[in-house]
């Protein structure tokens, strides 16, 4: 079983991982602290790491100024509505193909892959264009619908790979005992795909919520979920750091927390089950 | 055997999301194709007029075009060489015994989940201001001058916060892969006196090659459309040095409101992307199977 472990290679790689792991984690960690200084303080060299004056004002002043709020409720309904609705059309087409495969499945699937690989520049001018002649643009809906279609083939993708796990003896035995179609959809097929199904979720849960070509091209304002908000910072006045890493952390702290969660699902989602 | 009721069931429970996918591939594709080959600009409604293939020979004369190809190349390149060189002897220590090994984990693959436009700005302001930043307070700790990332080395201050962003990626599918790894064959390797570099040479990297390739793909896909990370940071500038193809398409599109070039430019880039998922489609196609 387990390689012979010294003590002194434990220690060793320990320390390693621990320092490196912290080296790549540490921006991420300065903007948290950032947020928690006043703007004097985070601009300060040489800066301080620990002792200066904690604060939370910074997020005060993020939401009265700028209406935090709506913008992370943009973020929720366009990452949560596109992520909803892909599964609600994906579901039924990975099922039929994991369990009613045809000569054709093959190319239909690698088919909808290729639509992923087709780069958003290519037809940003007729979506900028159909979007601004259908007023969707800065439109919730433009985005949810925009976002939805973006991921789908993944999500199609990353169904179809946990459903053909499901063993088909299963199936065979319910239809044996005279199960039909709907009831072995109800108590035999969605107990196990439950899991297949939430990780699927997650995983394009967080890629909506991160997505920042669209986002950034299609909604200015009233529907700019917080990529595009926080992009607004790219051209502030006076001094903004602190306000800038408040709204950040509050923008990535609940994805960070889901991300954890999938890491796992994370490699096989995003390589289409090429590795696992 | 499938009835032909199942089968009538299955074709229709397929074609709402067919149907969806052909009009999302189709129509915007076919309205690009029809806008390049028009001069056509929102500055001046009206005026359209169908000019052949003069956007294409614009486009492709243009020296931003080349200027971008250029950038676009070399942002690509540095980061998934970044990303691999880096990225293996991290997967490779974290797949040691090492204490709070999922601590770490989670601290290295945090990057990935964080938003481009976090990411950039933070990069940009927080770390890389030539007066403020942490580096620039680092560089003068240890006597050096500070360096003005953004004016003086643009393009590989993109490349570093795009590489920080895909680092986790990478080493976390080479990890995965690690981990499965049959640990037997290394003992064995191991007992027959073979050294560390050789059992790594002979063993562990051919085990490594099919998820770096499968890295490289999916990476190269993704890092072809980087877009926000130039958006908030350099514009695509100072002049043209960070401007990449997906930025000089949409400075075309929503700042020149140049419809018909950035058409023929949007083009390219799908003929550019589809080179790639050629063989993207090919590696995965042949996981299919098994």
């Amino acid at each position: 079983m387990a390689r012979k472990s010294t003590t002194q290679r434990v220690v060793v790689s320990t320390i390693g991982a621990w320092f490196f792991g912290f080296l790549i984690f540490f921006p991420i960690l300065w903007m948290v602290l950032a947020s928690f200084k006043t703007e004097l303080e985070a601009f300060a060299i040489p800066p301080s790491f620990l002792f200066f004056h904690w604060t939370t004002e910074n997020y005060a002043t993020v939401q009265e100024r700028s209406d935090y709020l709506l913008h992370a409720m943009n973020s929720i309904i366009i990452a949560g509505g596109s992520t909803l609705i892909a599964l609600l059309i994906a579901i039924p087409a990975a099922w039929s193909m994991a369990f009613s495969p045809t000569k054709r499945t093959k190319d239909i699937l690698l088919w909808m892959l290729s639509t992923k690989m087709m780069p958003p520049v290519g037809v940003l001018v007729p979506i900028y264009l159909i979007y601004k002649t259908f007023g969707l643009l800065d439109s919730r809906i433009g985005l949810v619908f925009i976002l939805c279609l973006g991921n789908l083939p993944i999500v199609i993708w990353m169904l179809f790979t946990y459903f053909k796990e499901i063993p088909r003896d299963i199936l065979e035995a319910a239809r044996m005992d005279g199960a039909t179609i709907g009831r072995e959809l109800v108590y035999v097929l969605t107990p196990m795909a439950i899991p297949g199904l939430a990780s699927t979720l997650l995983l394009n849960l967080i890629l909506a919520w991160n997505e920042a070509f669209w986002t950034l091209n299609l909604s200015t304002s009233n529907a700019a979920p917080l990529t595009t908000f926080i992009a607004s910072y790219s051209s502030p006045e006076g001094l903004f750091w602190a306000k800038l890493s408040a709204a950040s952390t509050l923008a990535i702290a609940p994805i960070l927390v889901l991300g954890w969660f999938s890491q796992k699902q994370l490699v096989r989602g995003l390589t289409f089950g090429a590795v696992k | 055997m499938a009835t032909r009721q199942t089968q009538f069931l299955a074709r229709s429970l397929l074609t709402p999301a067919v149907g969806l996918l052909f009009i999302w591939m189709i129509v915007p594709l076919a309205l690009t194709l029809y806008f390049s080959t028009l001069h056509y600009s929102l500055l001046d409604p009206g005026s359209e007029s169908f000019v052949g293939l003069e956007n294409f020979r614009y486009f492709l004369t243009d020296p931003a075009f080349l200027a971008s190809l250029q950038n676009t190349l070399v942002l690509v390149g540095s980061v998934l060489g970044l990303t691999i060189l880096l990225g293996i002897p991290l997967a490779l220590l974290l797949d040691q015994p090492v204490i709070g090994r999922n601590f770490v984990r989670l601290m290295v693959i945090a990057p990935f989940f964080v938003m481009p436009t976090v990411s950039a700005l933070v990069w940009k302001n927080l770390l890389m201001h030539p007066v403020s930043g942490l580096f620039a307070w680092l560089a003068k700790v240890v006597g050096l001058t500070p360096v003005d990332w953004f004016n003086d080395v643009p393009l590989f201050s993109v490349i570093l916060i795009v590489a920080w962003q895909w680092l986790p990626f990478a080493t976390l599918i080479l990890l995965t892969a690690l981990q499965s790894l049959d640990e037997e064959q290394k003992e064995a390797a191991e007992m027959d006196g073979a050294s560390a570099v050789s059992t790594f040479i002979y063993i562990t990297l051919p085990h490594l090659a099919r998820p770096i390739t499968v890295v490289i793909l999916i990476e190269t896909i993704f890092l072809l459309t980087v877009f926000a990370e130039i958006f908030v940071t350099t514009g695509g500038g100072p002049g043209l040095q960070t401007t990449n193809i997906a930025f000089l398409i949409y400075s075309q599109a929503l700042i020149q409101f140049d419809v018909g070039s950035a058409s023929a430019g949007g083009l390219v880039a799908v003929v550019i992307a589809n080179i790639v998922a050629f063989f993207l489609v090919r590696i995965v196609g042949r996981n299919l199977e098994a």
